[in-house]
């Protein structure tokens, strides 16, 4: 059981400088770890960046991994967590043809099927989004290529909020000051 | 100088290295950092400036400078190949947690990333072998990055930092103002000690029939060393160090039970195999000390005090640890902890110390056969020094006998490479080490092989003055791959034979006091001759090509799989 390789979701917490991405991924490399998916944006707390990173990895090397993450000195905080301990997301683009797509007939269906939201519509294509975990989002992609032809399609990384305790940034952030000043 | 007025980069980078207590820099200048060197110039009276003669020398004499005296070492090198020529120290320090600070040279910020002359991306190449690695791209962040410099490297568990510095930076004015860092967000230096680890540690210590001790570096690190002799003779825990942990506790300490693994002694390594409880007190259980993880120590309940988090059950899982500063930790456990006597057990040691005594030692130190060991030659300049002296060594089965022979009274007094085995690393590195201890008497032991790796150093020795003691011992082979060949490659000495220069030629030319050493009854006068004045020396000693270093327990084995010559 401990040496399964399941998906973590690695959630960083960093400042804003550059080479922070090269800091983090080299970490996963010289464990041999792929990233599966990598979403970075800032965090709530302005100058601070949060990156989300899902990999397959086992307990043991995950668990070693974070904590090479969290040593480096511009890593504020680091940690992982399961698909059960998560809420997560991830948002999909798919760009068809027009004529093509009203071809299909049954839009209605299709629409509240998959819960889509049309976000763009020309006489060229339309542009659909749709969020969801993967297979939510590949289960679309799957329908649709059955049916007409995809012309562009793009995923975002995960983006995931903890179910289980509420540490708020701040408070870490207070804490570790605290822990620092001692 | 009036501070209010704007100065030029390379001025706040002086500044701001007096300001931090930088007595010494070691460097090789050129053009992306001429500017510094410029500036350099008029602090000649407050630096001890050494040029070397390639910038793998400057690193590595700072690693030797930091390591013997415990302030970072300071280095500052020109962009490109100045940069990269400092990798492997770079690499070196992070592994044996070393604290150096790199001023690398870089083309101009308008110039980045457009492959302009010497750009190299230096920040990028050393993020993962460094504790930081920050670029400098103007004038105005100069003073803060090198206040965090020094924070970053010398707090905590040091290590290098490179600052990569643009000429712009370096040439732009900017209003010079020092605060010295000592807070980062993210960064604990130090986990403060927490009671409830300590108490559980004082359980299991408290109960051990057998306890056992592994000193590494990181009590050199914290100071430690007194407070772990107070802790070793409360329990009565007998107690060997790594290769980087010795001389935190003087040899002839009555617990004190040698080295451990690869070439250690017999007795604390099979002793790990045999303890209730054993205590790795900032040490990371490299591969080197633990052999086969999967059979190491599997019958102990260990207990790992180490500043690191990430070093927690990394290569071995502890029963309990405790983070935190080693000073820290092991004041609070003295106190935790109960006087204990465990005299059968520590008894019990001298059965493998006689084996060793016995089917190693004598053989090496008191050898008949007509060639020179390097074992007898280590344990002689040893007692030529009275235990006095700083121990530099360069890489292979020369590093491992001066390991395994020279001996100690004083903290801080091994410089070695542990973990990247660099070899090269002995001269520059003992110019670091007589420069930050100059009244202590520094004997380098380096093999043929490595002499040749950083043998335009000698040129920094003429020029500086440096009275380092060499001690080469020559067998004309890469020794320890030869070994290796001899004793796991059916003999098939591949690429070690080395054909060698006339080293005392060499030594000549630059103008370094040498004399060589073929026979036994010349050694000693030969060790006088050498210590007679504080002149730097190279001895070359002509010892036996076909020496092994034993006992060996060879890679990836158990730690009790031990050879020794008639296994
Ligand atoms: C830079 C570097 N290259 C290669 C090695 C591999 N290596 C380890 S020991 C050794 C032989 C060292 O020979 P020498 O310096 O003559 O020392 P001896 O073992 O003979 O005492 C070699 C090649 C190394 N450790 N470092
Ligand atoms: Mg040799």
């Amino acid at each position: 059981m401990e040496n399964k390789k399941i998906l973590y979701t690695v959630t960083i917490f960093s400042e804003n400088h550059v080479g922070l991405l090269n800091q983090i991924s080299n970490i996963f490399t010289r464990r041999g770890l792929n990233i599966e998916t990598l979403s970075v944006s800032p965090s709530a707390i302005e100058g601070i960046h949060k990156f989300t990173v899902t990999t397959y990895a086992n307990r043991d090397l995950i668990e070693k991994v974070v904590k090479q993450i969290d040593k480096r000195v511009d890593i504020i905080k680091s940690f992982f967590n399961t698909d059960e301990e998560l809420v997560y997301q991830e948002i999909a683009l798919y760009k068809v043809a027009t004529d093509q797509f009203l071809a299909l007939g049954s839009i209605e269906e299709l629409i509240r099927k998959y819960n889509i939201r049309i976000l763009e519509m020309t006489t060229n294509c339309v542009v659909l989004e749709k969020t969801g975990h993967y297979d939510e989002t590949q289960g679309l992609f799957k329908e649709l290529s059955e049916k007409l032809t995809i012309l562009q399609f793009i995923r975002s990384g995960r983006i995931a909020i903890n179910k289980s305790k509420i540490e708020r940034l701040s408070d870490m952030l207070a804490k570790l000051k605290e822990e620092n000043q001692q | 100088m009036n501070m209010s007025d704007p100065i030029k980069g390379s001025y706040i980078l002086m500044e701001s290295l007096l300001k931090e207590g930088v007595d010494t820099i070691f460097g090789y200048p050129g053009g992306s950092i001429i500017p510094v060197f410029d500036a350099l110039y008029d602090y000649m009276d407050r630096f001890n400036y050494l040029l070397m003669r390639h910038e793998q020398g400057a690193v590595h004499a700072a690693e030797g400078y930091a390591r013997v005296s415990g302030k970072p070492g300071i280095c500052i090198v020109t962009s490109g190949p100045g940069a990269t020529n400092t990798i492997t120290g770079i690499g070196d320090a992070m592994m044996d947690s070393t604290p150096i600070i790199v001023i690398t040279g870089q083309v101009g910020a308008a110039s980045l990333g457009t492959d302009a002359f010497q750009e190299i991306d230096m920040v990028g190449i050393t993020q993962p072998i460094t504790k930081w690695a920050c670029q400098i791209r103007s004038a105005d962040e100069i003073a803060d990055a090198v206040a965090k410099a020094f924070y970053i490297s010398t707090t905590g568990r040091p290590g290098p930092v490179v600052l990569d510095f643009t000429k712009n930076a370096q040439t732009e004015l900017a209003s010079f103002q020092y605060k010295q860092c000592t807070y980062y967000r993210g960064y604990i230096p130090a986990p403060h000690v927490n009671a409830e680890q300590i108490k559980e540690a004082a359980h299991l210590i408290n109960q051990a029939q057998k306890p056992f001790a592994i000193i590494g570096q990181g009590v050199v690190l914290s100071n430690a060393e007194k407070e772990l002799m107070q802790f070793l003779k409360k329990a009565d825990i007998p107690a060997a160090s790594t290769l980087l942990g010795l001389s935190a506790i003087p040899t002839d300490f009555k617990l004190n039970k040698g080295f451990v693994g690869m070439h250690g002694n017999i007795a604390p390594n099979m002793k790990t195999n045999e303890c209730d409880v054993l205590i790795a007190i900032g040490m990371r259980f490299d591969d080197r000390v633990t052999g086969n993880p999967n059979t190491y120590a599997k019958q102990a309940k260990i207990i790992h005090i180490d500043i690191d988090p990430a070093e927690i059950d990394k290569n071995v899982r502890t029963t309990t640890k405790v983070l935190g500063d080693a000073k820290e930790a092991l004041t609070a456990l003295i106190q935790a902890i109960e006087p204990a006597h465990h005299d059968a057990w520590i008894q019990s040691f001298e059965a493998y110390e006689q084996k060793e005594q016995k089917t190693v030692i004598e053989k090496e130190l008191y050898h008949e056969g007509e060639h020179i060991t390097m074992s007898e030659i280590v344990r002689k300049v040893s007692d030529a020094t009275q235990r006095e002296a700083i121990l530099v060594t360069d890489v292979g089965q020369n590093q491992m006998a001066s390991a395994r022979y020279f001996q100690y009274k004083h903290t801080r007094s091994i410089v070695t490479s542990g973990g990247l085995g660099t070899m090269g690393f002995g001269i520059p590195a003992a110019i670091g080490a007589k420069v930050g201890a100059p009244q202590r008497t520094v004997c380098l032991f380096v093999g043929d092989g490595g002499f040749q790796m950083t043998i335009e150093e000698l040129g920094t020795i003429m020029q500086s003055k440096i009275g380092v003691k060499m001690i080469l011992l020559n067998n004309n082979y890469l020794g320890m791959v030869r070994q290796w060949q001899e004793l796991f490659f059916q003999k098939r000495y591949s690429s070690t034979q080395m054909i060698n220069p006339d080293f005392n030629q060499i030594a000549d030319a630059y103008h370094i006091a040498n004399r060589k050493v073929s026979n036994r009854s010349e050694i000693d006068e030969a060790i006088q001759d050498m210590l007679k004045d504080d002149h730097a020396y190279l001895l070359v000693v002509e010892v036996e090509e076909n020496g092994l270093i034993y006992p060996m327990i060879p890679a990836g084995e158990t730690v009790t799989n031990i050879l020794t010559p008639h296994s």
